[in-house]
């Protein structure tokens, strides 16, 4: 891989995993914070999305998914999903320090037990043989 | 009790809408074409495909889901909780799209599996 690719693969990682983890702390926080409870109704959820902290977060996930597909064009997905995976570590740091959650040890061992899992399934060949 | 009926309504039309578009892709065919024309003619191709627009269907399903589970429950626990769904998806890819998948993939499953169990005590 040629310097310049390196360099934007990296710039690319960090964009997928940071505005995922940003873009669902904006929309919990918004969620939280005045846009009022959501019930059945489509109508609860519209007047949430126009909350600008859950309209913030809306648009981080778009960018996330944008730049992890961006990413998917030139780097194996093999490097992708466990990029992805050390999201949830980050999820959890900012779930403890802004919201207030209060994460357990158990909570912490699950967060990356699921990392290591989803990480080894990423490092695996991508394309299977199918069965036909 | 909320939370995890919530839950499962993600991991459900997670799956759903993985497995459907894993299916409609690979009858579709690699994408080479990646010039402006070329994407526009894919994307209108796309479009078309009934199980495609389902697939964005069940994502909308999971994403309104997921706003209603971030407000009963931690984000520490969403989040990482919905990962559930590769446990399902890679037992539905081997049984219904035939896909082989190896041991390494299994054991990663169980992994997810286990911290899934963890996240629930």
């Amino acid at each position: 891989m040629n310097p310049r690719l390196r360099w934007k693969t990296r710039v690319f990682a960090a964009i997928v995993i940071f505005s995922n983890a940003f873009g669902n702390l904006f929309l919990t926080w918004g969620l939280r914070h005045g846009a009022g409870e959501l019930t059945g109704s489509p109508l609860s959820f519209l007047r949430a999305i126009f909350n600008p902290w859950v309209s913030l977060g809306i648009c981080l996930l778009i960018t996330w998914l944008l730049s992890k597909m961006f990413l998917l064009s030139w780097a194996d997905l093999s490097y992708v999903l466990p990029v992805t995976a050390f999201g949830y570590v980050i999820t959890a740091l900012l779930s403890r320090l802004f919201l207030g959650e209060n994460v357990t040890p158990a909570r912490w061992a699950g967060t990356l037990l699921i990392m290591a899992g989803v990480a080894l399934v990423g490092l695996g060949n991508p394309q299977s043989e199918r069965r036909l | 009790m909320k939370a995890w009926l919530l839950l499962g309504m993600i991991v459900a039309s997670t799956v759903t809408a993985d497995l459907l578009q894993s299916h409609e892709m690979k009858r579709h065919g690699e994408i080479q074409n990646f010039g402006l024309k070329g994407l526009r003619l894919v994307l209108a191709a796309l479009a078309r495909k009934k199980n495609l627009i389902l697939a964005v269907a069940c994502m909308a399903v999971s994403f309104f889901a997921f706003m209603a589970l971030v407000q009963v429950a931690d984000l520490s626990f969403a989040v990482p909780a919905s990962a559930g769904s590769l446990v399902i998806e890679t037992v539905l890819a081997r049984l219904l799209l035939k896909e082989h998948v190896d041991s390494r993939r299994w054991i990663g499953a169980a992994l997810v599996a286990g911290g899934v169990w963890l996240l629930a005590l």
